[in-house]
């Protein structure tokens, strides 16, 4: 009953489109547009460009850690009078590993990754004309670059952006006159956030309904491509956690500028007691970790989805064990929701509550396992095609499993009490997440280029920037696990003030000099996407001979996606070197063979 | 200078590209445009670069192992850490015995797998049973590490005392730490913000009989063997109080009293003749010599390890352990706060 209204639905948007061929002006074409792809390209374009503030600071403060208190007329060059002579102040040091958090977690793998591959693959792969929403999607990207614009002005104010490291604990966070970053920085902060979480919630929501109730004809729960199944399943976090975050950024606010105390009491700053009185900084953690605990399979999920279609297309085989896939994504979800506290075991809450936190959190370990295996089985006996995308995909199975693993020992209350906000959990986080989000992300964008621009990128700068980035992000991250069973605090300005870490010396001078590798290297990847965009050669419709709806769409973008009927589907999207098929792909618009079983 | 130096660094990798872009654009109109598909020597080279790197990657696992594993902190200076370690070991016995099998099955994979000329995959979409097995052996290991870390935890958090503990306040400010050692009582006099003034940084109430005989010192000396229950303050942001050498920590919380108890095993004095930590201050004596720094000797240290601020790097109290009689001798000349305030 439904497919059928929704096949008549499109049969009239065709006629719509036939009637009316409106002309298109730069401005509706490229900036408020509310078709899907753009949008795509746009959050993608804004992630970049956050992501290459992101990283900037990351080389400066790893210049500070490797040569702490040194002066390098760099710093001074950027920084100015927060680096006079060219040495950093432990103040701007931290505003820097603060924003350079903020920016990658939120602006770079949520808004650029899950919103660019949300919005560009949904209504293609499912056989939709476009989000259930355009005006929705377009305005939730218009509130992630509005946000963007307000975290980047933070970082000119006079008293220097944000500083109390991502997660803004307060009271730290809420005073002005605790650090100078807690000023005016912290306001345009908080604002910033507060304009993302809007962005994220309506984008959200669009791509929840969309999946719900546009899919074409055929297109079963069952039959979505892993990419799909990840998107939607991080929607439903978003909907469910981002708010939590909204009304613990809105409490900061009201703690900052109007007196409240919700989260402070009995302070002595600045020869005084504060008026502040019964409120708990405690709260804020358990309403910041129980969005922050979520977002990291907000990042992480559309990487996964991303890697296991890109797998199984390029191993030129299904995806081995579709539903358990889909049953992992769905189990990763739900505990992801009941593990926060894992962030919290040293804070003194309840030791009973630190015992629930510790069965829940390493129980994600298990649906964990099953998706690493199920990728290496679907290597298993492939016919591996070594795009760019596929190398990105192998190495976030690596990166997953080696980050992944620590998370055992972390997740561990007992273990979390010698390594906490040690640099084992900065290993630990960038692995697992960071690493494994971003590979996704361009595994993502090399595979799906072709999609976006009709060119293709340049293949020998592909494996070029892999290359590069596998191994200097491994030799960036790998050594940290050492420095935190060391005993090393992440952090710190320098590790010059305690002498029993002047042998971690040279490991910071190694990993500095992996990281400014690993930076530049991204250059390459910068100069290949902006040149392929323009001077790529011309892509094919279906480059990588796949199966899903996507590559049934013309190469130049249309509104509305297919020029004539939306495709039927008649199979799963992972019928790759099926027995009796003529090809090693049968894309999900063939019907079944007479006599051919449907798979899976 | 040096930003003069970096346009014309940034200028030059640009142009090399370009210079890079060209040549393969012209090569790749030789080969009538087929040079971004991947052709099966590319296949076959990245390939072979996934096993050499992949296990490159592994064998320098091993080789960070050799090198900086001996970085790590000595053996346990307190009763609960011995327990800690143990936990620690079986956890990381079962983590690496998980990553030597599986990333070299994931590179060796994408190694043999490697797509060449004329070969088809598998069809292989499923097997339940291969399935379960791995679901089934992770929550078995993980149902070991969960039950033994459980019990681990309910020890540390609740622990079991023979004899009563020392009550010490360990208290936080940005940037530094006092303690105050609740004297011959064993009870804290009340303390609060509202009564910090002038050499009363604490806040304590000097009305309150039981803090007459407290002790406020800028040292943690602790006797040994001798079970100390710590309570936590700060007065103004969160701090974190890192013991790493006795496998503790707990946030200093404004507003709330926070605890954490352990029982130092081992005294200063004692863990200088530890052969590693002797090993450790050698290196570490070396490199200071050759900065022209001060000889470093080992003192067990606090450090702050939330961050607090500016100087948060360098919020540190050094922590002596002793025998009974030295920490007796020096309480005994420390001034109690009737004395001081």
């Amino acid at each position: 009953m439904s497919t059928t209204t929704t096949t008549e639905k499109n049969n009239h948007f065709q006629d719509h489109l036939m009637e009316h061929h409106h002309e298109e002006n730069f401005f509706t074409k490229y900036l408020f547009t509310m078709d899907h792809k753009m949008i795509g390209k746009q959050f993608l374009i804004t992630g970049m460009f956050m992501g290459i503030i992101g990283v900037m600071m990351s080389m400066l403060f790893r210049l500070e850690i490797a040569y702490p208190e040194q002066s390098f007329p760099i710093l001074e060059f950027f920084l100015g009078k927060w680096a006079p002579d060219g040495v950093m102040d432990p103040n701007i040091y931290l505003a820097l590993v603060t924003i350079h958090g903020t920016i990658m977690v939120f602006f770079v793998l949520t808004a650029g990754l899950s919103g660019t591959f949300s919005n560009l693959l949904i209504p293609l792969q499912i056989g939709a004309r476009d989000m259930a929403s355009g005006f929705m999607n377009a305005l939730s990207y218009w509130f992630f670059f509005a946000s963007s614009v307000v975290m980047v002005t933070s970082l000119f104010v006079e008293s220097g952006p944000a500083a109390a490291g991502w997660t803004v604990y307060p009271p730290l966070s809420a005073l002005p006159q605790a650090m100078p970053g807690s000023g005016a920085g912290m306001t345009l902060w908080l604002i910033s956030m507060t304009l993302f979480i809007v962005s994220s919630l309506l984008g959200s929501l669009n791509y929840i309904v969309t999946v719900l109730n546009m899919r074409t004809k055929g297109m079963s729960m069952t039959r979505l491509p892993l990419t799909i199944w990840a998107f939607f399943v991080t929607a439903v976090l978003g909907v469910l956690s981002f708010p939590v975050l909204l009304s613990a950024a809105l409490l900061l606010m009201f703690d900052r500028m109007l007196g409240t105390s919700f989260y402070l009491s009995d302070i002595f700053m600045g020869g005084e007691v504060l008026s502040y009185s019964g409120g708990s900084p405690v709260l804020y953690q358990h309403l910041f970790w129980f969005l922050g605990h979520p977002e990291v399979y907000i990042i992480l999920l559309p990487a996964l989805g991303i890697s296991s279609e890109v797998i199984a297309t390029n191993s030129r085989k299904p995806i081995f064990g579709y539903r358990a896939m889909v049953g992992s994504i769905l189990a990763i979800a739900f505990l992801s929701f009941i593990v926060w506290g894992h962030h919290m075991f040293v804070t003194g809450m309840n030791p009973f509550l630190g015992s629930v936190f510790t069965f829940t959190t390493l129980l994600i370990a298990i649906p964990s396992a099953v998706k690493a295996f199920n990728y290496i089985t679907t290597l298993w006996k492939g016919n591996i095609q070594f795009t760019p995308a596929m190398l990105f995909s192998i190495a976030l199975v690596s990166t997953f499993v080696t980050g992944g693993l620590t998370g055992v020992i972390l997740g561990d209350s007992a273990l979390d009490i010698n390594v906490h906000d040690t640099y084992f959990v900065v290993a630990h986080f960038h692995i697992v997440m960071g690493l494994s989000a971003i590979y996704g992300m361009f595994a993502g964008v090399y595979h799906w280029f072709p999609k976006m621009y009709g060119r293709m990128m340049n293949k020998s700068m592909g494996y070029a920037h892999f290359w590069l980035t596998f191994i200097t992000a491994y030799g960036v991250f790998f050594p940290m696990h050492f420095l935190g069973m060391a005993g090393l605090p992440r952090r710190y300005y320098s590790n010059t003030a305690f002498p029993m870490f002047d042998n971690l010396a040279d490991i910071n001078v190694l990993i500095t000099y992996f990281a400014i590798i690993g930076g530049a290297a991204q250059l390459i990847f910068i100069f290949n996407f902006f040149y392929s965009i323009w001077r790529g050669p011309k892509s094919k419709q279906n480059p990588w001979r796949g199966n899903s709806l996507e590559w049934t769409t013309p190469v130049e973008h249309i509104h509305g996606n297919w020029p004539g009927d939306v495709p039927v589907v008649y199979r799963w999207a992972y019928d790759y070197s099926k027995p009796g098929a003529e090809e090693d792909f049968v894309p999900q618009n063939v019907p079944l063979a007479e006599g051919e079983e449907s798979g899976h | 200078m040096s930003a003069v130096s970096i346009i014309v660094l940034v200028v030059l990798v640009i142009l090399t590209l370009v210079q890079v872009m060209r040549i393969s654009e012209i090569s790749s109109e030789i080969q009538k445009g087929k040079d971004n598909e991947v052709s099966p020597k590319d296949n076959d080279t990245q390939g072979r670069l996934m096993l050499l790197v992949g296990f490159g990657f592994i064998i320098s696992v091993v080789v960070m192992y050799i090198a900086w594993g001996r970085h790590s902190l000595p053996e346990p200076s307190s009763a609960h850490g011995a327990e800690i370690d143990s936990l620690w070991n079986l956890s990381m016995l079962i983590i690496n015995i998980v990553f030597f099998i599986v990333q070299p099955i994931l590179f060796y994979f994408a190694y043999k797998y490697r797509g060449k000329k004329g070969t088809k995959a598998t069809y292989y979409e499923h097997n339940n049973r291969l399935e379960l097995f791995w679901t089934m052996v992770p929550a078995l290991a993980l149902a070991v590490l969960i039950i033994w870390g459980l019990n681990v935890w309910s020890t540390l958090m609740m622990p079991e005392n023979e004899e009563e503990p020392i009550l010490v306040e360990v208290y936080a400010q940005q940037f530094n730490w006092t303690v105050r050692y609740s004297g011959g009582d064993n009870e804290l006099g009340y303390a609060t913000v509202h009564e910090i003034a002038g050499a009363n940084i604490l806040g304590v109430d000097t009305q309150d009989p039981a803090s007459a005989d407290d002790i406020v010192t800028k040292e943690l000396h602790l006797p040994v063997g001798k079970p100390i229950q710590f309570a936590f303050r700060s007065q103004d942001v969160i701090h974190s109080a890192y013991f790493p050498h006795f496998r503790a920590q707990m946030n200093c919380v404004p507003g709330s009293v926070t605890n954490f108890q352990f029982t130092p095993t081992v005294t200063t004095a004692e863990i200088r003749q530890n052969k590693d930590v002797k090993a450790h201050v050698e290196e570490v004596n070396e490199i200071r010599k050759a900065k022209g720094e001060d000889v470093w000797d080992f003192n067990y240290v606090l450090l702050c390890n939330k961050i607090c601020g500016a100087a948060h790097y360098n919020m540190q109290m050094d922590i002596i352990v002793e025998t009974q009689d030295e920490f007796d001798a020096w309480l005994k000349e420390q001034k109690t706060v009737a004395e001081t305030l």
